[in-house]
């Protein structure tokens, strides 16, 4: 087995509000191998942002990471522990350097007052040793490779003179041009049609076997997951509740939530079956469920253990892993 | 279900002026162009299109909150008539009773500074339906429990609640005053998934249950497959298409429908469709290309397309295509 790029251990990251210390992320862990893409689902406030934002270090001041937490990126053969980089010139490698980032709403990622072109230079000239006129040539390519037409041009223009679409592709771009290991894409078409949806997600499968790059792909969509990820991990209220290869998830979802979630999609292809919601709404992150995180809601809650016990992903599932006790006592009697 | 006609539109336009040079004519924007359709009385019409095709401002015109330009478009229940371009006065007020909004985002649609009971109760107040506070506070308990709003929560702030509780607010708010015609513009886009078949099934049976007619806006056609029993496809300010959902999802003739159906990521991995990938981006409402205003990103372009504006043809009862060429194109 290949060794990871980047390789997440129990990530538990808690807030300091005003109202207490609100439990964000808890015992999170994923790897992602070069050149893999994996998707990470979840409703608003599952958490999928803040474990993205983690890699980079971009969480705000008042986020406070558990000791136990570990994130390792592996560059060059050689592990880098992402906290114990404090100095600004240090995290270079995780904020543009190894990793990038793309978000969700270009129109707020770009400086209004700066043409699009300056902003990509200036990133190139820090992340890297080249003169300012090969930055221009650099980004120019990476415009046209992206399929903006006439790049030269819109290198000098400023992010309002360009659409919806277009401002997507720049951004992807700019994320590209330092050739990072390792793109976080946070919600990068939920802003886009569907048409020009389309096009984005068939732009970044191109990159990603062009560059042969890792990315990390946020989103809400299970559309969207099915046609560009490789593994998946189905996050709610903070935790990992299943993980696994795309086809097995989606055509075989065992954890409740995640089955919640696909009868709830409405399908193209059978209308006649009434839409199912997930009862009840997410719990408030101040007043997390103990026990399952899921068991207000779940439809096959097994009582007083699900509300009493952590489920947790065992080895005896194997690839396919789910944090369910339900499935965890069907797998023993399949194999008993 | 009848099939009488609530909302008929003939020849339906709202331009919008833009500020010009001193010299030579304004420029307008055309957000909506000679729009006819139907809405029969107790069916959910679907309206889709990418963002910039003109739904919200069609939504927007037959309630009468942007300026009609030009054509025609009534409305009918049965107890009144109006004539929606000349209303005024008191018919107006009348006609406000009658047709709603529910709006996109539930965050931005609710006064922080108000309780749930005041804002679902206020169209009641502002259009003086109630006589005394007693029955103001009975209809907003009723419409409430109707849409599934814990009755103790009446008293609490909309801050303390989720998306999909605070969606459910903004319906009640829409129905308290009993309207006959509802305007749902993107009603269930900012919700999770989750949420979002919770709210349909809700519009679904409000509507059974109280014999409504929806506008349905949508971006998201899957949703509107699901809850629609006629859509029509909107692209730059035009109609391209109406059909019965059915039909239209089984059987779409113009090629802006089959491209915005084959464009929904389908959730089977192995499954890349025979996609037609739509190439570029819907140009400016602004300066719209001459002809039909598709043939900048149509695959089957010819040379009467950029020179003609297609009309609407009649491909059979109740399915309606603007294409020069969807005759030879469906076999």
């Amino acid at each position: 087995m290949t060794e990871p790029l980047i390789s997440v251990k129990d990530l538990t990251l808690r807030f300091k509000t005003d109202e207490g210390l609100i439990t964000a992320v808890e015992n999170v862990s994923f790897d992602i191998a070069p050149g893999e893409i994996l998707g990470l689902v979840g409703e608003s406030g599952s958490g999928k942002s803040v474990t993205a934002k983690s890699l980079m270090l971009l969480n705000p001041d008042n986020a406070v990471y558990d000791p136990k937490s570990s994130i390792t990126l592996n560059i060059d053969d050689k592990p880098i522990d992402v906290f114990s980089l404090i100095k600004p010139q240090d995290r270079m490698v995780i904020r543009g350097g190894a990793i990038s980032m793309i978000f969700q709403e270009p129109m707020a990622s770009f400086a209004p007052a700066i043409t699009v072109g300056s902003q990509m230079v200036e990133q190139l000239l820090i992340h890297s040793d080249m003169n300012s006129a090969k930055a221009k040539e650099i980004s120019i390519e990476m415009l046209a490779r992206v399929g903006i037409p006439d790049p030269a041009q819109r290198f000098g223009q400023y992010a309002f003179e360009f659409s919806g679409g277009m401002r997507q592709r720049a951004m992807i771009a700019m994320a590209l041009s330092t050739k990072p290991k390792l793109l976080i894409a946070d919600e990068p078409t939920t802003a886009l049609d569907v048409t020009i949806q389309a096009q984005v997600i068939d732009l970044m499968k191109d990159l990603v076997n062009e560059f042969h790059m890792a990315i990390l792909f946020i989103t809400h969509d299970l559309g969207v997951i099915a046609q560009t990820v490789d593994k998946v991990a189905v996050m709610y209220l903070g935790k990992l509740i299943e993980t696994g290869a795309v086809r097995e998830v989606l055509r075989n979802p065992r954890h409740p939530y995640t089955q919640g979630l696909m009868n709830a999609l409405p399908k193209l292809d059978d209308l006649d079956t009434p839409l199912t919601a997930i009862k009840g709404d997410i719990p408030s992150p101040l007043d997390r469920p103990s026990g399952c995180v899921f068991n207000t809601r779940c439809p096959v809650s097994l009582g007083t253990e699900c509300e009493t016990r952590v489920p947790v992903y065992t080895d005896a599932l194997g690839e396919h892993q789910v944090a369910c006790f339900l499935a965890e006592q069907e797998e023993k009697g399949a194999q008993a | 279900m009848s099939s009488e006609t609530l909302i008929s539109t003939d020849d339906l336009s709202v331009h919008y002026p833009l500020r010009g040079t001193l010299f030579g004519p304004k420029p307008v924007v055309r957000a909506i162009e000679s729009i006819s359709i139907d809405i029969k009385k107790g069916s959910f019409f679907g309206l889709v299109g990418e963002s910039g095709s003109g739904k919200t401002t069609f939504g927007r015109a037959l309630l009468r909150a942007a300026p009609i330009t030009r054509g025609k478009a009534t409305y009918s229940d049965g107890e009144v008539s109006y004539d929606l371009p000349s209303l005024e006065g008191d018919d107006l007020k009348e006609y406000r009773k009658r047709a709603q909004l529910i709006f996109q985002d539930p965050y931005a649609a609710l006064s922080p500074r108000m309780t749930v009971r005041d804002i679902i109760a206020e169209p009641l107040e502002v259009m003086g339906l109630t006589k005394s506070r007693e029955e103001t506070d009975e209809r907003v308990r009723t419409i409430a429990a109707k849409c599934r709003i814990n009755l103790e929560h009446l008293r609490r702030f909309p801050h303390a609640f989720s998306g999909g509780q605070r969606q459910r607010i903004s319906i009640a708010r829409a129905l308290v005053s009993e309207p006959k015609f509802i305007v749902a513009d993107e009603c269930v886009a900012a919700l999770d998934v989750s949420i979002q078949a919770d709210v349909l099934n809700l519009l679904k049976s409000i509507q059974m249950d109280m014999g409504l007619t929806f506008l349905f806006i949508s971006h998201d056609l899957s949703v509107v497959a699901h809850t629609c029993d006629h859509v029509a496809v909107m692209y730059l300010g035009r109609l391209v298409e109406t059909a019965p959902t059915r039909e239209l999802f089984a059987a779409p003739r113009h090629p802006y429908t089959k491209a915005l159906l084959s464009a929904i990521p389908s959730l089977d991995p192995d499954d890349q469709g025979n996609i037609q990938k739509l190439e570029g981006e819907i140009p400016s409402p602004t300066n719209p290309p001459p002809g039909c205003k598709f043939h900048t990103r149509c695959p089957h372009t010819i040379d009467i397309c950029r020179k003609e504006e297609p009309k609407l043809s009649k491909l059979r009862l109740a399915h309606d295509v603007a294409c020069h060429r969807w005759q030879e194109l469906s076999d």
